[in-house]
């Protein structure tokens, strides 16, 4: 069906670790939605097909769509994508699908970003495609990571947080916090969501996305906040890896 | 533990495979418990053949979509209705 398009990787940036950006090439991409995710499919010579899902974490550009992975260690496909996909290797991919869980730059509502771990992948998205498109809606984004090594796209998050207007970005920390940082390590609860994130009077819209325990438990918060549920969107991607 | 399940917005792309538009934007009422609610936020089992998602308030099956070589076999006993955002209709040419 046409809605498989064959992809091509031009580039592999590593991210932390144990995970990595995939530059894929894509003939007749149609574009995205920042939130949207692709349908991976690899096969293998005797005909087996793995498939999985994975968010976007480029805005829209052309034909190129970026892939954010993080290696699931006893996973079928991810260590596939990290170690043995190579440039100038093919991959089929369905998408962009997802209508639900996006941000669309038209919308003028403030936004709150929640991500744990590789859950900041489509988040980024929205990130990147409110610079491109000069929005002035102001976000905020809070990032559950174990340490700060644990930091995806760091350097850009870094300049983004003092180039991008209206853009705020703080971290948490769940084993290991950097020196100079205050408080102590801990898992993203009630407090981080009232003292980081948005008043509910501001009627943000709330994305959360990661591991499905990270994904419960800052929905709960939210809602427990005072966040309407109706605002609260979540991405849940798998169980949560510790 | 417990049970291991991923949002609903996952079915966006097996269930293109079927019907032309985006699912993911759409809503449903369970047929159990009469809740509604975007399709994207149903739990959706990946692990058992097939995927199965079901209503987070009741737990009940709402869909079961099983993919074989050949066909895509789709069981929807679990959903009153599907509600599917449709650009606006043309006014009548007068
Ligand atoms: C809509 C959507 C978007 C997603 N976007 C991304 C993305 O941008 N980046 C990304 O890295 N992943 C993303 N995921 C998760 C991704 O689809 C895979 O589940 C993940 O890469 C593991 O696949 P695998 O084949 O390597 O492992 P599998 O072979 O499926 O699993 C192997 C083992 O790891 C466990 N496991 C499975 N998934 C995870 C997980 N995510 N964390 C910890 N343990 C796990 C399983 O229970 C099993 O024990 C997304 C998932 C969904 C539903
Ligand atoms: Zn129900």
């Amino acid at each position: 069906m046409a809605m498989w398009h064959v992809a091509h990787l031009v580039q592999r940036r590593r991210e932390t670790a144990t995970a990595c950006t995939l530059v894929l090439a894509v003939d007749d991409w149609p574009g995205h939605v920042p939130g949207q995710h692709v349908d991976v499919r690899l096969t293998a010579p005797d005909g087996y097909q793995a498939e999985r899902s994975y968010s976007i974490s480029s805005a829209p550009d052309g034909n190129t769509v970026e892939l954010t992975v993080q290696r699931v260690p006893d996973g079928e496909v991810s260590p596939y994508l990290i170690d043995v996909f190579s440039v100038g290797d093919p991959v089929e991919i369905r998408g962009p699908v997802g209508g639900w869980f996006v941000w669309r730059p038209t919308e003028p509502a403030p936004v709150l970003l929640v991500a744990g771990g590789s859950g900041i992948a489509p988040l980024m998205a929205m990130v990147r495609a409110r610079r491109a498109t000069g929005s002035g809606v102001p976000f905020r984004l809070i990032y559950s990571v174990r340490t700060d090594r644990d930091v995806y796209f760091a350097d850009e998050l870094r300049h983004r947080a003092a180039d991008d207007q209206g853009l705020e970005i703080s971290y948490v920390y769940t084993r290991q916090a950097p020196d100079g940082w205050p408080g102590q390590p801990h898992r993203i609860g009630p407090e981080d969501i009232r003292e980081r994130g948005w008043p509910p009077e501001r009627e943000p819209q709330c994305f959360v996305c990661g591991p499905t325990g990270l994904v419960e438990a800052v929905a709960d918060s939210l809602v427990a906040v005072g966040h309407d549920a109706q605002r609260v969107k979540t991405e849940r991607f798998g169980p949560t890896g510790g | 533990m417990t049970d291991q399940y991923i949002d609903g917005n996952m079915l966006a792309g097996p269930l293109r495979e079927i019907f032309a538009v985006d699912l993911s934007a759409a809503s449903e009422q369970c047929a159990t418990c009469g809740s509604t609610r975007p399709f994207a936020a149903l739990r959706v089992y990946s692990h058992a053949p097939g995927l199965v998602a079901r209503c987070p308030d009741c737990e009940e099956v709402v869909l079961r979509l099983v993919r074989t070589p050949t066909s895509g076999w789709l069981d929807l006993r679990g959903a009153v209705f599907l509600r599917v955002p449709l650009p606006a209709l043309a006014p009548p040419v007068l």
